[in-house]
């Protein structure tokens, strides 16, 4: 406790000292940093006696002396293309430790418009995230540097993803980074962006502190990849919050296949008749790594449908967390929600504490969830080896089909393969079997 | 009236604010089949409905008799009981209840009506055999939930036997025949054909010419924009099955 | 015609409190309030040895601490205004009178009430062939028990709590609170320094107990709490199937119940504990009513060891119980079956605990929830899957009924697997009565009422049918519905 309380001064000193390092005076950041800073002042970490943080203990996070981000010269064009996920898209934006990277950024943007959240006018961001409700999110906004505005004029389908590559590095000492994006989709557009969270490998524990603020416009349709593909070492806290129009339709796919404790919470308001919501999410935990998804759908008017499945990888000593709610308020009539979280265990040393849950305030739904928690299939690892394939691959290969049905929905046939083989790679890395 | 067993006048009915049926007027004696076509949405579904007193329409004029009572004002058990039969075009599922406990129970309900004796279970199944038997209906079906997981071949047998079970004076066929091979279909029109007989009435309502070669109607009406434009015999359907419904001076597929 | 479903709903699930009428029996009380001398009065009225009160202490002392440091549990999904510790009456009794010698001698009133009720105080057989034993128990005192000397031929002790103290102290002292500790919770600790009386089983090793044993529990008193003590001991292989049931008057003010319920099965024994819970509601307005604190929970000590709870609440302002088990022994099994009804403003928290320990230990929830008017309904639920408890299984379903559009349903469940080797799967459902169901059975001449009662029944059957026939009809009645062939 006295740890965490001690950590608490630091990180607010953190916070002071970004804001001391460049401050603008009345811009987007600042009005960011500064709600963010009272409201983390105020709260701190959160601890496991509160219901949200009940499974997750933050101490190796508490525990480090964090470093405002600093910038790595090493990082180059082709250092960034080995790292980056394979994508081909219509805008690319670099950002390293936070900050945007112009020179490594810039492919023609055609009809999107990436901002810099400096450039943006005052409240762009930080209007869905509600910072006394989310602690890290306080403190990613008190300790933000840069950011990104991603704007989908009304009616513009593009035809290329937007690709947002976030890299971190700590070679010195470690350090932090809390990259904020928003996304404006506007009436009847269609994208796909993807946030592609990776890290030079070696030096110290990186913590990326990422929000993104999603506005799906009116009968839009909008696609967000986050990929969390970071060195085992780092930390990751990501909070994703959608607010839905009418008719819109909008599908997340978080893929976690990195970090040492990765917290991800994504909150979707359903806040106009007739949207969809789809949300996927794949974990692979390895070591003794710990991974986190907390999602909230809130159906707050009538004839919505939200779709959640979440599935599990757990290996070695790692743990999962997953905590879904799904909120149907009175007048939600005709919602028609399901969510499932299955689990594959596949060593004795792994533990998954999972809490889906509904909470219905309304009588004219249709609404349905489920967990599983299980290991791999003993008769089909049986027929396998039976016909001759070796007992290692017969694993790899029955939990790649495990994890097929959500890495089949990502946008982009290239995405989908590089994610696969890097899920195979550090999958067969980590069972050591 | 003794010769009459559903008569409907000038019946104009709304379902939710949209008007559908503009003056419908059709007699139906014992014993008469009576087909009735159109293209979609030209209210034939409404007419089932409002006939077995489907809530969400709204009779906005006209009257409908059913042998000596105002049918309008009836309840839909009653409307049941005193021996209308729909059956439905989407028949519904209903978990945790097994098909022979509902059935059972609604074959009692009008039995009760009539003022008959109750059946107990074994008078019952041996009465559900011979029927199912008719419709070629697997006896496993029975013991599961009222069409939960049913094909849609097995809903339509299954609404065909509860026809078969409860005997009514006015059998509405809502487009039985959609969704149904040409296998299924004979199993079906053979169970409707085992109910034919000189008091039974029938409504069979279709979009395809197709059921009627197998249930063969006394008249043929065709209904579009909520009235009945032409009436004839079984050839008027093979005409509409050649000529199309454009032959009448009407569109396929206009919405009333 | 959502109107006129919403009024059926009404009509069926709103039906008159049969139970809520009061018999006029002189009763003998300690003063209101609760203090070291309230536990010491109690203990003092049943004559019990130096170590009991010496834990009752123990526990009003827990429970001040507690109190003190405002520990009232607070996390369940129901609402209420402050219990008033100090306002109520903590023993109420009928009128001592000596030890009865025959069930004869029972107080008229007494008697007049328990048959009123349906509830046999007579040694006869409810069915041909079918005996169920009673201990009857009138606010905080057992009043009567059957069959006792027909069991104790076979060895098997059922009683009253307070006897079981007197006669077999060793038995008592051995086992209780070695399930549930005083300190569990706030209304562990509140029940362990002042429960009055409750029953009390104990079936020797080898022995089938040859009928149903069942408790009647009978809130009369007004501004009474009723805070009663049960433990069931099952030795290695036997078998016992006890039933409970509750009512109490109809009351404008709250009171409260805050019963323990412990269960011990050792090797190859199995207990199934069936519970009909009808207390009153309260009116449709939400006026009076009982809160129904309950703790309940069966230790599986043995191997292969059984303990299946069944239980259906309709009754009570608020219910918040979960009746759960520990699977130590290897190839031990737990079960909850339960079918709960909300109605009006009645709030229900329930569920159940599968704590596994044991190697190829199995365990199967199934909950059936039926929300209506106003009420509001939580599943709470905790799987967890130790880490030595290889091959585990565990299978949890979860369904809610909503009838009416001011109902709520929630489903909490927890789920803590910490062995890979073991199988987890929960499936959670919500889904209304829709106006398509109910027509296509009036089109088949069924009356609205009917039609629902069908439904609901069909909701609940995997539950029901886990009855013991003389109760099933009892929850069939509760739940406004035959069961005739919809059930099997």
């Amino acid at each position: 406790m006295s740890s965490l309380l001690d950590a608490n001064e630091r990180f607010v000193a953190l916070a002071d000292a970004i804001a001391a390092r460049d401050a603008h005076p009345g811009d987007a950041i600042t009005s960011l940093r500064e709600t963010g800073r009272a409201a983390f002042a105020e709260r701190g970490l959160p601890h496991t006696r509160l219901e949200e943080w009940r499974y997750t203990n933050l101490a190796p996070l508490s525990g480090l002396s964090l470093e405002p981000p600093s910038e790595d010269g090493r990082i180059d064009r082709s250092l960034l293309e080995s790292l980056a996920t394979p994508v081909f898209a219509c805008g690319l934006a670099v950002f390293i430790n936070g900050r945007p990277q112009e020179a490594l950024g810039g492919l023609p943007a055609g009809d999107v418009s990436l901002t810099s959240l400096r450039d943006a006018d005052p409240g762009t961001a930080g209007r869905l995230v509600d910072v006394k409700q989310h602690p890290l999110a306080a403190l990613s906004a008190a300790t933000t540097e840069d950011g990104i505005v991603v704007q989908i004029p009304a009616g513009v389908a593009l035809e290329h993803p937007v690709h947002l590559v976030f890299v971190s590095s700590s070679p010195d000492a470690p350090s932090v980074s809390s990259p904020r994006v928003v996304i404006e989709a506007g009436a009847g557009s269609r994208a796909v962006v993807i946030q592609d969270h990776v890290s030079v490998a070696g030096g110290h524990a990186h913590f990326t502190n990422a929000v993104t603020e999603v506005h799906a416009g009116a009968n839009s349709d909008l696609q967000l990849a986050v990929i969390q593909r970071e060195d085992d070492a780092d930390i990751h806290a990501s909070n994703v919050a959608v607010h839905q129009e009418r008719d819109s339709r909008f599908a997340s796919h978080v893929i976690t296949l990195g970090g040492r404790l990765v917290r991800n919470d994504l909150n979707v308001v359903l806040a106009g008749s007739g949207a969809e919501c789809t949300m996927n999410g794949l974990y692979l935990g390895t070591g003794d790594r710990l991974i986190d998804n907390h999602t909230l759908v809130d159906h707050a008017v009538p004839h919505c449908t939200s779709h959640e499945l979440y599935k599990g990888v757990l290996a070695d000593d790692s743990r999962g967390v997953f905590r879904g709610r799904v909120v149907v308020r009175p007048d939600a009539q005709k919602t028609d929600a399901t969510q499932q979280n299955p689990n594959l265990l596949l060593s004795d040393g792994t533990e998954i504490d999972t809490k889906p849950q509904l909470e219905i305030y309304a009588d004219d739904v249709k609404c349905s969830h489920g967990s599983a928690i299980g290991r791999i299939d003993e008769e089909a690892l049986f027929y396998m080896r039976a016909r001759g394939i070796g007992q290692r691959d017969a694993r790899a290969l029955l939990t790649r089909g495990f994890a097929a049905e959500i890495l089949a929905t990502l946008p982009g046939e290239a995405l989908a393969e590089a994610l696969t083989a890097d899920f195979v790679a550090r999958m067969t890395g980590g069972t050591g079997a | 009236m003794g010769d009459t067993l559903l008569e409907i006048q000038n019946l104009h009915a709304r379902a939710g604010d949209a008007q559908i049926l503009n003056g419908i007027d059709l007699t139906i004696r014992p014993g008469e089949v009576h087909a009735i076509m159109g293209p979609n949405g030209s209210g034939k579904s409404t007419l089932a409905g409002v006939l077995s007193g489907r809530p969400g329409y709204t009779v906005t004029d006209g009257s409908v008799r059913f042998e000596e009572k105002n049918l309008l004002e009836l309840e839909a058990e009653e409307r049941a009981r005193e021996g209308i039969f729909l059956a439905f075009q989407y028949p519904v599922e209903i978990p945790g209840v097994t098909n022979n406990y509902f059935l059972k129970a609604s074959v009692n309900a009008i039995r009760e009506h009539r003022g008959e004796e109750s059946l107990d279970a074994i008078d019952f199944l041996s009465m559900a055999k011979e029927k199912m038997a008719i419709v070629e209906m697997p006896k496993d079906l029975m013991a599961r939930s009222v069409n939960e997981g049913f094909s849609g071949g097995e809903k339509k047998r299954n609404e065909v036997l509860q026809m078969l079970l409860l005997e009514p004076k006015l059998a509405i066929l809502d487009e039985t025949d959609s969704g149904l091979d040409i296998d299924a279909l004979r199993v079906v029109a053979s169970g409707v054909n085992a109910l034919r007989d000189e008091n039974r009435s029938m409504l069979v309502i279709t979009h395809y010419q197709r059921l009627l070669d197998y249930i063969v109607p006394d008249y043929v009406h065709v209904l579009a924009e909520g009235r009945i434009q032409r009436s004839g015999g079984k050839e008027l359907a093979h005409e509409l099955e050649a000529k199309g419904y454009g032959w009448l001076g009407l569109d396929e597929g206009a919405s009333a | 015609m959502a109107q006129s479903t919403n009024s059926e709903v009404e009509a069926l699930a709103g039906r008159e409190y049969e139970h809520g009428f009061i018999t006029d029996v002189e009763e003998e009380r300690i003063p209101k309030g609760l203090s070291e001398d309230t536990v010491r009065l109690i203990s003092a009225k049943k004559d019990e040895p130096e170590w009991l009160l010496e834990w009752r202490l123990k526990a009003y002392r827990r429970f001040l601490q507690m109190l003190a440091e405002d520990n009232e549990p607070t996390w369940a999904n129901v609402d209420y205004p402050p219990i008033d510790y100090q306002d109520m009456y903590y023993y109420a009794a009928p009128k001592a009178r000596d030890e009865l010698d025959s069930l004869d001698e029972v107080d008229p009133e007494i008697r007049a009430t328990y048959d009123k009720l349906g509830i046999p105080i007579a040694e006869q057989e409810r069915l041909a062939g079918v005996k169920i034993a009673v201990d009857a128990v009138f606010d905080s005192v057992s009043v009567a028990t059957t069959y006792k000397e027909e069991l104790n031929k076979q060895g098997i002790i059922f009683g009253s709590f307070s006897d079981a103290v007197k006669e077999h102290p060793e038995l008592v002292r051995k086992y209780l609170g070695s399930v549930v500790p005083y300190s569990d919770n706030f209304f562990t600790a509140l029940n362990s320094a002042v429960f009055s009386d409750g029953s009390f089983a104990y079936i020797p090793k080898g022995v089938r107990c040859p009928m149903e044993l069942s408790t009647y529990f009978r809130i009369n008193a007004n501004e009474t709490g009723q805070f009663e003590r049960t433990l069931i001991i099952a030795e290695d292989s036997s078998y016992v199937s006890y039933l409970e049931g509750c009512t109490a008057p109809m009351r404008d003010e709250n009171q409260l119940h805050a019963a323990v319920v412990e269960l011990v099965a050792l090797d190859d024994a199995e207990i199934k504990y069936s519970t009909v819970q009808n207390w009153y509601p309260g009116d449709k307005d939400g006026k009076g009513g009982i809160y129904n604190f309950v703790t309940k929970r069966g230790a599986c000590r043995g191997k292969r060891s059984k303990i299946s709870w069944t239980q259906v609440e309709t009754g009570s302002a608020i219910t918040w119980k979960y009746p759960s088990c520990i699977l130590q022994g290897d190839d031990s099994v737990g079960e909850f079956y339960s079918v709960a009804l909300t109605n009006n403003k009645q709030q229900a928290d329930t569920g159940t605990k599968m704590i596994h320990i044991g190697k190829n230990t199995t365990s199967t929830i199934i909950s059936k929830g039926i929300s209506a008017g106003r009420g509001q309904q939580s599943y709470r639920g905790l799987v967890r899957i130790g880490p030595k408890a290889h091959g585990a299984r565990n299978y949890s379903q979860c369904d809610s009924l909503l009838l009416g559009d001011e109902c709520g349903a929630h489903t909490f469940p927890y789920l803590e697997v910490k062995n890979a080797n073991s199988t987890v799967e929960h499936e959670a459902t919500t889904s209304k009565i829709s106006e398509d169901q109910l027509f296509y059975c009036m089109q088949r001449g069924l009356s609205e009422e009917d039609a629902i009662s069908m439904i609901v029944n069909g909701f609940c059957k995997e539950v029901l049918r886990e009855l013991p026939m003389e109760f099933a009809v009892e929850a069939q009645n509760l739940l406004g519905v035959s069961l005739e062939g919809a059930v099997g």
